[in-house]
This record gives structure tokens, C-alpha cells and sequence, in this order.
């Protein structure tokens, strides 16, 4: 019998665009990308140069400080830029698509032929490992260290995000076999949390993992608050999350011997013509997807969801982890008086506004900031969003004041930036919540190596 | 838009560099107050809600109406009333307004003044938090505070109230009530007594506040006189002597009302306070003798009678300087309450003492949300134990 969790807080943003159920299948794009800031707190250093020739599964770039830790080409081609930011940040690592993908092979098999240091080999060697986060910190696991216990989550809450029982239908085998993986190669009990919504869910008959539904706003579907209602990490302790898709990749890893991030993403959003599902491989090109689908010129067009995605311009690549491509307008405007209307049109959480009388309304939400910085004034309204046992606005301040034990106590090994980007949406005072959460995840590295 | 398109010309001229730069703070705090900007998200949440503490502050400014109109026509209804005279709503209300414009003025003036220079030296944004202050400073003190005392108050109150604990959202105390505890102690002759709560007095009329004649009753039936002077219908509604904004506990409550609908007012710390002094009113009630007949009165009484009503639902909520964790509100509220009228009656000093106790509590605000954060801490450990426990 599944366990059942009731969320009561968290907020469900009911935006305008949600993508129609159809799929467009894309040829391969001119180009591919890996952004290094995807990966969180890895320093890339360059293995492959431009000019070099890459197959799919070949590495373009590793973690300075873990070797081991390699970012493969999701497709065969040419090096053609390694494009550079402030003090020569690598932002993208350009690759020149050929015309048909050619692979690395990886040595495929049954899991239970393979050794588990066998797969764990392949799973670095192909990239792959990349798709293993490790709880606390949201960084790529140590392929060294065994957790307590491994994570999936089977929906995803956020605004306008992906329905995962329309995304996975066809994959179901191969996430069987990656789940399998997972439970071999890290020696503990996989929890797959299902959204307690869904009468009757794919993901009901997958074997090997123990079953928990989840009931509730977003952020429900976010895997650290389902960590922290089964399985809280305690300090010392380490849990390993995978995203359903990731679990697919392995198991297709496994089944193929290939290193095959095709995927299928949404793109959605109040300025898109006609939002749907889009079949691509991981790390291509925007362009061909949102080229005659923007409504308007002054958009925003976000790598991921509202709430926790990378902005990306016109011509820019859709990042590793990303499932859906966010189009909403830009807010660069001003606007007369705004603190003393009535607020009919404006989206609110607060009842100072009048919007509440419309909670079926599906709104258009623009970039506009709403007010400008001020210091933290402490309304309680975090905690609403946040449906987990913290106390937000005091792990923020301890964060502030680099309080390593109280960090500590106060939960920072159970969140991650997304875990707390409601609390960003609802702050009265502007605070970039996600990047204070950042400041005090890499404080806390720095710390503990 | 042509208003905009002057904005932005003067923008210019204040800028960095600029002749008039001195100038930054006055025009962004104009600018942001006719214009919401066009700043857009950068990084973190593309979308934000569409609150800010400009809009937060707005709210409390409207919460704060309905005693600010009441209290403006009860300065001339006082008046009148004193001098014997029938007189009508909009007289009494047209009177009202010419003793309180000017204090109004002279405190967003002086404090805002205050303000808008901190800003500039600091480099920062001009807090509307100044908003909410400026109009709760007039509203407690007595209607014959004369005005320079109200620059006085306003100007302490930015400074020492705020500006030496870093700014809003820094400071321990309620500025405003640090404001009147200013004045109380150092201009007590113009803060108490009976010659401060009505207008224009003339000799030989008592113009004292009911609170003030029941803290001197020296026997049962002297305390049973001060209500034919003033029915507990009077001190609900608001018919009596006090500071500006307090004296009518219908048109709080309203206030209340709207500052809990819209969630910028703590309910908890609301229904606590009110529930501490009305256990502090029973206890005093039960310890009541014949020779101290103040301890007699009903703690509904208390609730009606001075700032009790008017500090706990505006002042003692001040999401800065209450408690900010929830058990903690509780926890604030109630002693407010409780202390709020244990001062009130068993200090023979002043006949009132719902400043006091806030001002105490903001300062053991911290405490109690410090003792209430600890035990969190531990219970939180607990909980992880038991369902690793559970589950693994």
C-alpha cells in the first residue's frame, strides 16, 4: 500500500499558454551546446579543443577539481566555439552538428550480468553521471560514495510545466531499467514520489522502488521536498536524486550502448502561438523551436520554468537539466501609481490586491520586478509557500551572516535554490532569495572540503 | 506620457556626478511614489508577485483611516462638547481638520526630511516605511502637543528610532511609540494631566480621560461615577477625551479587520494581546479591595479605555519590531496585553501603560523568537530521526 503525503502550503501559479498535447519532432539542429553554468559548482576545464572532431559521448570538458566528473557531446560533430564571458568564463561550448549522429559505444548489458563497478564506469565515462545529484548541496554525486537512499520524482509541479504521464508514456521500459540501475549501483532503497493527483499514473507498475504519492501545490513535485518528507538529510548524510529523465537516459544507456539525450521538452508561455511538445536532443539550438512561435518581439525567453529557469536569447541552447522553454513578456516598462490601484489585473498572493476574486483566471505575468530592493521585512509569507519544517526567513538570515551552525540547524543541507524560489516570488522586499540560497550551498562546500 | 518624459529629464540631472546629485534620494522617493519602476527580474524567479512594501504600507495607511476620520471629528465634538455647544458632523469635522492638518504636516516634514537625508548620505532608497510613521505619530499624542514637539518627536523617531539601528527593518523599537515615549518623558506636563486632551479647553471645565479618572478613584462609588460621565457605549464608540487616533474602539476594530484580511497585520498578536489583558484584568479583579478600586474594573472596560485597543492592533503588529516567529506572536502579543495593563493599574505613575509594555516587548522580541527558534531546532532533529527511522 503507497504511502500517501498531504501538502497544505505551497502556491500553484496558473499561468496563460499551458502546452497542448501534440508533439513536433525536430531535425537535428545546426548546432549544440553545454553551458558550464548548468552544472552547478563544477570549474570546467577544457579537454576538447576547437577545431576537434567529437562523436556523441565524446568529452568536451571535465570538473577541475574531480577529473572524473566529464560533460559529453550530446551529438557527433565539430568544436566550433568555446565562447567566453567575464574573466573568461566559459559560457558555451559550441558544437558544429554533423548531418547524422554518430556514437561512442558504451558497453550495453542486462543489469544483473554487469558488474556494478562496471556500470558505474560507464555511467562516468559516458557523461551520464551528471544526471546523479546528490543531496545536500544539489551537486553531481561523488561516484565514490554510496548514499542512503535515492530519490525520483515522477511530475513536476512548476508553472506551466510538462505533464510527465504524456512525456514518458512511450519510455516506461527503459526507466524500469534505469531505475534498476540506480538500486544496484547505489546499494539503497529508491523512493519514486508520484503526484497523488493522478488517479491512474504510468508510473504505478514500476518495480523495484517504493512508492509514495504526493498531494499538493507546487512545490510538491520538487524532489528535495519529497526527500525531506521521507527521508530528511541529516548532516554527514547523503541522498541521490535523478530526474525521470535522467533515469530514461541510463536506462537507453544500458539498453543501447549509446549516449542518447533525445527528449521531449515543452515550450510554453502566454507569448507562444502554439504551445506544445517539441521531440530534440539535450543542449540544441533554440532558434528552430521558437522561430514563427513568438507572439511579440519584447519577450523573455527562459530555459526552464518561471520560476527557477536561465534566461536565454533568440539564438541561445536549452539547458542540460531543462524540460520546457518559458516565452512571457518583458516588464520594461513603468507604471503610474501601480501601489494605489485596485489591482484587478495584477497577480498577487497578498490580498492587498484585488486579483484573489479571480482564482480561475489564467494570467499573463510579465519580468517586471514590481517595486524595487528593500531591506528583509518578515511577513510570515514565506512560510506559506515553503511545505517543509524551516523556517525560511531565519536559515536566510544565518545565511547572511554566514552562520555556519546555524545553517546547519536550521536546514541548509535539505534545500536547494529551487526549493525556495516560491519564497522568492512572494518576497515584499525583492530579495534574490535563490542566489542568497546559493551563497550559503557554496559556503558550505567551501566549509566542509 | 509627458510626466514621465519630465521624470527622466530630471533624472539626468541628478545623477552621479551631476550639480544637483544632492538632490538623488528626493527624486528617486518622488519617482518610485508616481511610478512603479521598469526594473525587470535579472536571475532567480522571472516572475514576481506583484506586491511590494510600497503596496504593504499602503495598506496599513488604509487600515488607519477609519480612526484617523473619527478622531479628526472628535477633536471638535470634544470642543464643543466642552464648551456646551450642539454642533454638526461637518462642524466638528471642519474643526477637527484645522488642529490636525497641522500636526499632520509638521510630522511627515520633519521625520520625512530626516529620511530623505539618510537616504542620500547612505546611498540607498528612501524607505516607506516613513509613510506609516508619519501618520502614527500625530495620531497618539494629545491635541494640544504644540507643533514644534511634533517636529521634535518626528525627527527622533526617524533618527533614534531607526536610522542609528541601520533603517527600516532594522530597528527594535516602533518608531512612532518611541516617538510619544520621547514626548511622554521629556515634556510629561504636555503628555498627561487634564488640560491636553481636548482643544482649545476652556478654565474650569475637566477635561481629563476616563482612564485618568478611574486610576484616581479612591473608592467603589467614584469609580461607579465616572460612568455617568462616560457610558461604556461612549468609550466603545469613542465619545471621550484621549490621544487623536485611539479614543474610538469601533473604527480600530475596522482597521484591524482590514489589516488581517489583507494579512499585513498579525492576527495572532492582535487576539493574544487582547487575550492578555483580559487575563490580566481578571487576575487584578480577583486581588480588588475597597481601598484600591481601580483593580475592580472589567477587563471589556480596559480594552475600551485608552491606547490599549489602538497600540495593540497598530503598533504592537509592526511586523519590524514584533516577534517574527509564529509561536513567538503569541507568545509577544499576550504579554503585551498582560503587561499593557498590569502597568496600567498598578503603577501610580501613569494612568496609562499600553506604550510601555509594547515598548518592553519589542525588546524581548528577539528573546522569545530566539527561545522559539532553539526549540525548533530541536524538534526539527527529532523529526528527521524519526522518519529516517521510519522509512530507511
Amino acid at each position: 500500500m503507497p504511502g500517501i503525503i498531504k501538502l497544505k502550503r505551497g502556491l500553484d501559479i496558473n499561468l496563460k499558454g499551458k502546452p497542448q498535447k501534440k508533439i513536433t519532432e525536430l531535425p537535428l539542429a545546426e548546432t549544440y551546446a553545454l553551458k558550464p553554468a548548468d552544472y552547478k559548482f563544477v570549474t570546467p576545464k577544457v579537454q576538447a579543443r576547437v577545431g576537434d572532431r567529437v562523436k556523441a559521448g565524446d568529452v568536451l570538458f571535465f570538473d577541475k577539481y574531480r577529473p572524473e566528473i566529464v560533460f559529453t557531446s550530446p551529438v557527433s560533430g565539430e568544436v566550433i566555439e568555446i565562447r567566453r564571458g567575464q574573466r573568461r568564463r566559459i559560457l558555451e561550448y559550441v558544437v558544429k552538428a554533423d548531418k547524422e549522429i554518430e556514437y561512442q559505444m558504451f558497453s550495453a548489458g542486462s543489469v544483473s550480468q554487469l558488474e556494478e563497478k562496471q556500470i558505474i564506469d560507464t555511467l562516468v565515462k559516458s557523461g551520464l553521471w551528471a544526471g546523479i545529484i546528490q543531496r545536500p548541496y544539489g551537486i553531481i554525486a561523488d561516484p565514490g560514495h554510496k548514499p542512503k537512499a535515492v530519490h525520483i520524482s515522477t511530475f513536476d509541479s512548476a508553472p506551466l510545466a510538462p505533464d510527465y504521464q504524456f512525456v514518458f508514456r512511450d519510455d516506461l521500459e527503459d526507466f524500469q531499467l534505469g531505475v534498476d540501475i540506480l538500486a544496484k549501483i547505489s546499494g539503497a532503497k529508491v523512493f519514486l514520489n508520484l503526484d497523488g493527483r493522478i488517479e491512474d499514473n504510468i508510473f504505478d507498475n514500476v518495480k523495484n522502488v517504493e512508492i509514495t504519492r504526493f498531494i499538493g501545490k507546487h512545490p510538491a513535485g520538487n524532489v528535495g521536498i519529497q526527500i525531506h518528507h521521507l527521508t530528511p538529510v541529516m548532516k554527514g548524510e547523503v541522498v541521490w536524486t535523478v530526474s525521470a529523465q535522467d533515469i530514461v537516459f541510463i536506462g537507453r544507456l544500458f539498453r543501447t550502448g549509446k549516449y542518447d539525450l533525445t527528449r521531449i521538452i515543452a515550450l510554453a508561455g502566454s507569448e507562444v502561438k502554439d504551445p506544445h511538445y517539441y521531440k530534440l536532443i539535450v543542449g540544441t539550438n533554440i532558434q528552430p523551436i521558437i522561430a514563427d512561435q513568438l507572439s511579440q518581439d519584447n519577450v523573455r525567453i527562459i530555459s526552464g520554468n518561471v520560476l527557477t529557469g536561465s534566461k536565454v536569447d533568440k539564438k541561445g541552447y536549452l539547458g542540460r537539466y531543462d524540460n520546457m522553454i518559458t516565452v512571457i513578456p518583458e516588464g520594461d516598462y513603468y507604471e503610474f501609481m501601480a501601489w494605489a490601484g485596485l489591482g484587478l489585473k495584477k497577480y498577487s498572493t497578498s490580498r492587498t490586491f484585488f486579483s484573489w476574486l479571480f482564482p480561475k483566471k489564467e494570467w499573463v505575468i510579465d519580468t517586471n520586478m514590481h517595486g524595487s530592493v528593500r531591506p528583509f521585512v518578515v511577513t510570515g509569507r514565506m512560510d506559506q509557500v515553503l511545505p517543509m519544517d524551516i523556517l525560511p526567513e531565519y536559515l536566510l538570515k544565518a545565511i547572511l551572516a554566514n552562520d555556519i551552525d546555524r545553517m546547519e540547524a536550521l536546514g541548509i543541507y535539505e534545500i536547494v535554490e529551487e526549493d525556495m524560489a516560491l519564497c522568492e516570488f512572494v518576497c515584499v522586499s525583492k530579495i534574490e532569495i535563490q542566489e542568497i540560497v546559493r551563497q550559503g550551498l557554496q559556503a558550505m562546500i567551501k566549509e566542509m572540503s | 506620457m509627458g510626466l514621465r518624459n519630465f521624470l527622466d529629464k530630471l533624472k539626468k540631472k541628478v545623477e552621479p556626478g551631476s550639480k544637483f546629485h544632492f538632490l538623488y534620494a528626493t527624486f528617486e522617493a518622488l519617482d518610485t511614489f508616481l511610478y512603479v519602476p521598469n526594473k525587470v527580474t535579472t536571475r532567480g524567479a522571472h516572475i514576481r508577485d506583484a506586491v511590494d512594501l510600497k503596496r504593504v504600507m499602503t495598506a496599513v495607511i488604509i487600515a488607519l483611516i477609519p480612526p484617523l476620520l473619527f478622531g479628526i471629528w472628535n477633536i471638535g465634538y470634544q470642543h464643543f462638547h466642552a464648551l456646551g455647544m450642539h454642533t454638526s458632523l461637518w462642524q466638528n469635522f471642519g474643526y477637527g481638520l484645522i488642529k490636525f492638518l497641522p500636526i499632520m504636516i509638521v510630522s511627515y516634514l520633519a521625520g520625512g526630511i530626516v529620511e530623505v537625508i539618510f537616504a542620500q548620505i547612505n546611498h540607498e532608497e528612501v524607505s516607506e516605511g516613513y509613510l506609516v510613521t508619519g501618520l502614527l505619530i500625530p495620531m497618539v499624542i494629545p491635541v494640544e502637543t504644540p507643533l514644534w514637539m511634533v517636529a521634535l518627536a518626528a525627527i527622533f523617531a526617524t533618527l533614534f528610532g531607526k536610522e542609528v539601528f541601520g533603517g527600516t527593518g532594522y530597528n527594535i523599537f516602533n518608531p512612532a511609540l518611541l516617538a510619544r515615549a520621547f514626548l511622554f518623558f521629556a515634556y510629561p506636563r504636555w503628555m498627561s494631566g487634564d488640560r491636553v486632551w481636548i482643544a482649545d479647553l476652556p478654565d474650569g471645565v475637566s477635561g481629563a480621560t476616563p482612564l485618568a479618572q478611574l486610576s484616581q478613584a479612591t473608592s467603589v462609588e467614584q469609580l461607579h461615577a465616572v460612568h455617568t460621565h462616560f457610558s461604556v457605549a461612549d468609550m466603545f464608540f469613542g465619545f471621550i477625551p484621549g490621544s487623536i487616533g485611539e479614543t474610538s474602539t469601533l473604527a480600530i476594530i475596522i482597521g484591524a479587520l482590514i489589516l488581517i484580511y489583507t494579512g499585513v497585520g498579525s492576527w495572532k498578536v492582535i487576539v493574544s494581546a487582547f487575550l492578555g489583558g483580559a487575563f490580566m484584568g481578571w487576575l487584578l479583579n480577583i486581588f480588588a479591595t475597597p481601598t484600591n478600586p481601580y483593580m475592580a474594573v472589567p477587563f471589556w472596560e480596559h480594552w475600551l479605555l485608552g491606547g490599549f485597543a489602538f497600540g495593540m492592533v497598530y503598533m504592537a503588529t509592526d511586523p519590524v519590531s514584533s516577534a517574527h516567529t509564529e509561536l513567538g506572536k503569541w507568545i509577544y502579543g499576550f504579554l503585551a496585553g498582560l503587561m499593557a495593563i498590569l502597568i496600567r493599574v498598578l503603577n501610580p505613575a501613569y494612568p496609562e501603560g499600553v506604550m510601555l509594555a509594547i515598548l518592553l516587548m519589542n525588546m524581548f522580541a528577539p528573546l522569545i523568537d530566539y527561545l522559539v527558534v532553539n526549540g525548533h531546532i530541536k524538534k526539527r532533529l527529532k523529526r528527521a530521526e524519526l522518519l529516517n527511522g521510519r522509512n530507511l
